[in-house]
This record gives C-alpha cells, sequence and structure tokens, in this order.
C-alpha cells in the first residue's frame, strides 16, 4: 500500500507539473501512468516535434518539456507507478480515498487529481484466436515495461512499426530467441533500425517473418505456441514461444474514469473553473481530461490548472490553515 | 454545385451521401470529426502521427494522390490494415476531389 497526501492519475505534462504547484504547498504526490513511461501524449505520439506555445519557449522538443518538467519536479520526491492503469476509486472514511491499479496496487491519499489527458492510452490488439486468455502474465502483453523478464525467453513481436523493430533488436541480446512477425513485404519504420534488424537476421541472432499474420496461440496454462500464416504461400507455420508482444500501437480510451460517479460530458469530466474541483469534493479534473465553457486543450491551460487546484487541495487537506501564496523569487524551492 | 465533393460514407453497413463544401481548407478527418462520426479520433489533430483516423477508400475520382512514407508509417503500426486503406487527414477536400467513396472501420 502506497500513501500521500496526493494522487495524480496520469504523467503527462499537467499531472507533472502538478507535483510542482503542490510541492510547493509542501503536499506530496505519488502518480501513476499505465505507459511505461511519463510524458502522455508528448511523450507517445510526438516526442520529436517542437511545441511553439509554451509560454517563455521560442521552441521546445516535446520529449525535451518533460524531461525538464520531471527535472522540476525533482525537489518534491515524487513516486511513481508506471505500467499501470487506475481501475477504482473509492471513499475511505470522511475524507480520504483509495485508489487501485489492474495489478492490484493500491494507493491512500487525501485528495485525488485526474490528469488523464484523452485517457488511458490502451494497445491495439491484433485478432487472433484466443490471444486474451493469455493475458495478464500468461504470456501475452502489449508493452514492454522490463526487458530482464525476457531474459532467456523464446519471443515472439508482431508489427512493423519502429517499437516492433526497436524491440527486436534490443531483445536479440537479451531473449534466447527473438521472431519478429511483419505483414508487409518490407519495413517502412525508420531506416537505421531496419537495417539493424536485417543485420541481425542475416546472422541469425533473430528471425523476421514478413508477409506473415499471427494466427492463434495455444497454451496449457501459459502460451507455449503461436502460429503465424504466410500470406503470399498460404502455409502456416508454428513458433514455440513463451512470449508474444503484438506492438500496433497505442490509442486513448476514457477507460474507467467514466465509473467512478463523476459528471461526465462528451468523455470529459465537469469542473468547477474557481479551482478545477469535480462534483466529489476532494478529487480535482485538469489538463485535457477536464471540461468547461471556452475549454482549449493546451498545456499552458493546464498549467493554469494546476496552478489553482494546487491552492484549493492544499485547503481541502488543511482546512484551518492560514496561507498566503508566495513568488518562487521570495520564497525559492525548498526540497523535501 | 460546383463547389461540392460528392463524399459517400459506408458505416455499420449503411450509406451515406453528403454534399461537402471544398473551398472550406478541410480534411476528411476534420470533415467526419464535426459530423461526429465518434470513430475518427484524429488525437493528433492531422499530423499523420496516430492512426485513429483510419478509413478505407473504396472509390474515389480522380485518385488520391499516392501515401506519403510518413502516412504509410504510421498506417503500419495498426494491427488490420487494406490495399486501400487511408489516414482521413491526408486526404483535402479541395478542387481536385469530386466524388468519393469511404468506408470506416
Ligand atoms: C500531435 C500533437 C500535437 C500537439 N501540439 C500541441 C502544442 O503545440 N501546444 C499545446 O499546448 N498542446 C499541444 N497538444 C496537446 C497537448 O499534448 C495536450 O494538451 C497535453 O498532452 C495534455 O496533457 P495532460 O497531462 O492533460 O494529458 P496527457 O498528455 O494525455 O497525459 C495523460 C496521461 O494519463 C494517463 N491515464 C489516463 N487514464 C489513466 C488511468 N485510468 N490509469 C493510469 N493512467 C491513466 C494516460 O496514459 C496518459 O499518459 C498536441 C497534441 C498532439 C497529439
Amino acid at each position: 500500500m502506497i500513501e500521500t497526501d496526493i494522487a495524480i492519475i496520469g504523467a503527462g505534462p499537467v499531472g507533472l507539473f502538478a507535483i510542482f504547484e503542490t510541492g510547493l504547498l509542501k503536499l506530496r504526490c505519488h502518480l501513476v501512468d499505465y505507459l511505461p513511461q511519463a510524458g502522455g501524449q508528448l511523450s507517445e505520439i510526438y516526442p520529436k516535434k517542437p511545441i511553439y506555445d509554451i509560454p517563455g519557449f521560442p521552441t521546445v522538443g516535446a520529449q525535451e518539456l518533460v524531461d525538464n518538467l520531471l527535472k522540476q519536479a525533482e525537489p518534491f520526491k515524487p513516486s511513481y507507478t508506471f505500467g499501470e492503469r487506475i481501475e477504482t476509486l473509492t471513499k475511505n472514511g470522511e475524507k480520504d480515498f483509495v485508489l487501485s491499479t489492474h495489478l492490484g496496487t493500491t494507493i491512500h491519499a487525501k485528495v485525488i487529481v485526474i490528469a488523464g489527458g484523452l485517457g488511458c492510452f490502451e494497445p491495439r490488439k491484433p485478432e487472433v484466436i484466443n490471444l486474451d486468455k493469455y493475458e495478464n502474465g500468461k504470456g501475452v502483453s502489449y508493452m514492454i515495461l522490463d526487458p530482464e523478464k525476457y531474459r532467456g525467453k523464446k519471443v515472439v513481436l508482431a508489427g512493423g512499426g519502429d517499437s516492433a523493430l526497436d524491440w527486436a533488436i534490443f531483445l536479440a541480446d537479451i531473449a534466447a530467441e527473438v521472431t519478429l512477425v511483419h505483414r508487409s513485404e518490407s519495413f517502412r519504420a525508420a531506416p537505421h533500425s531496419v537495417n539493424t534488424a536485417l543485420k541481425l537476421a542475416e546472422e541469425k541472432k533473430i528471425t523476421v517473418l514478413l508477409n506473415s499474420n499471427l494466427q492463434e496461440v495455444f497454451g496449457v496454462d501459459n502460451l507455449d505456441i503461436v502460429t503465424v500464416l504466410n500470406t503470399k504461400t498460404n502455409e502456416i507455420q508454428k513458433i514455440d514461444a513463451d512470449n508474444l508482444i503484438p506492438l500496433f500501437g497505442l490509442s486513448p480510451k476514457l477507460g474507467p474514469i467514466g465509473n467512478w460517479g463523476l459528471n461526465i460530458e462528451k468523455n470529459a469530466i465537469e469542473v468547477n473553473t474557481d479551482d478545477y474541483s469535480t462534483n466529489i469534493p476532494g478529487i480535482y479534473a485538469i489538463g485535457d481530461i477536464n471540461t468547461y465553457k471556452n475549454k482549449l486543450k493546451l498545456i499552458l491551460c493546464g498549467f493554469h490548472e494546476a496552478a489553482l487546484m494546487a491552492h484549493s487541495a492544499y485547503k481541502y487537506i488543511n482546512p484551518e490553515a492560514k496561507y498566503t501564496m508566495k513568488y518562487t523569487t521570495v520564497s525559492g524551492v525548498s526540497a523535501f | 454545385m460546383e463547389k461540392d465533393i460528392k463524399l459517400t460514407i459506408v458505416h455499420n453497413d449503411e450509406e451515406v451521401v453528403l454534399e461537402v463544401p471544398n473551398d472550406m481548407g478541410l480534411n476528411l478527418m476534420e470533415f467526419l470529426n464535426a459530423n461526429d462520426y465518434e470513430q475518427i479520433e484524429g488525437t493528433c489533430g492531422g499530423l499523420a502521427l496516430c492512426a485513429t483516423c483510419h478509413v478505407r477508400v473504396l472509390e474515389c475520382s480522380p485518385s488520391l494522390d499516392e501515401q506519403s512514407d510518413d502516412e504509410f508509417a504510421i498506417l503500419e503500426t495498426l494491427p488490420v490494415i487494406y490495399d486501400n486503406s487511408r489516414l482521413s487527414c491526408q486526404i483535402k477536400l479541395n478542387k481536385k476531389l469530386k466524388d468519393i467513396k469511404i468506408l470506416i472501420p
């Protein structure tokens, strides 16, 4: 069990900046994100694109902004849970809350901040017979959280994008066997990755199956065999496999947030613009996940929302305390 | 009429025919989005980065330009694509286009 002042759902830019704003008020944060890394849309969709409308930065790379936000938050020693999706949110007594993830981690917090953006980035799943039977620890997964898990294993990867190729290359030295299944004749990913992968295939360090589609998965309890159809020859090949990792990208879905009794309008949470609180006292929603009159889904708007939320959350946690806002130029940043 | 494109949308086994202006500077993703086709999310705003606006082009006259490498690379990340798969954000609703029939998967 994790205990914290503020639990933040979503480690996108807005969730990250909320660590800083609440940290100035001496509140501790724990963040949870379903993605294996921080940064939300910026890291997942457009890490290499420049952003031109962050005040004070005529241009800043999306990943660079995320790295800077992480650094800015560091003095306040936030803790993170990556690769887990918040499934349930319940009340714990009068004021506190309990969050739990799909893997069973629980987090007790005084305030909940939902910074879930466009929702949870969910993997796109291919149509493969019996695929779901082997999810949740039985061999099939859609993201790589800890590559060491695949040491000495027989791994089948599927997909033709950068991430499928990059992981095939990375796992070549770790896994016992790596097979990369791709439906087309060639790859259109980054040329450097393509060349490296094809060279590894020549050296027989990985196997690349082109013009091939995943068909079916088999196993008693855990995954044992993946069958692959060659669309040119119509031949079906059986591959011994401990792990199958289809990598067909991620797309955001509102997900469990819709089931928590919050007022939702068109996949977004309605908030009071005084402090970005929701209809449940103690729960706030900031960034792309919220909606109000004239809402703009911009990073800078999310930053403003984080600042107002922080002061309101402070008062919610310390109703008696007197507090006046101080400039960081005056107070500095006192690390925890 | 000359200003319009005939757009036929096949979705859930239903066919809808719409007249779409060709002078609004829109792309097909933006148009479908504005017309409440929720499957067409357009998360990346039209940069060919997210593949949430995938459609199949059944007929088109005159025919569309070839896919760019970027469009193809992103389509490749989807679990299922077809020979006629396109990202609707890359289809411009401009004077060049007269008649197009698409299927929303
Ligand atoms: C291609 C592109 C270009 C853009 N360009 C600009 C620009 O130039 N300027 C600008 O200001 N904005 C731009 N935006 C918009 C900007 O990226 C968003 O406004 C910003 O990412 C919102 O940040 P956020 O922290 O609210 O949410 P997000 O970045 O979406 O992060 C939310 C996080 O919450 C996680 N999450 C959600 N639900 C759960 C759950 N139940 N459990 C665990 N984790 C969960 C998600 O996995 C995600 O990582 C652009 C967006 C895109 C896609």
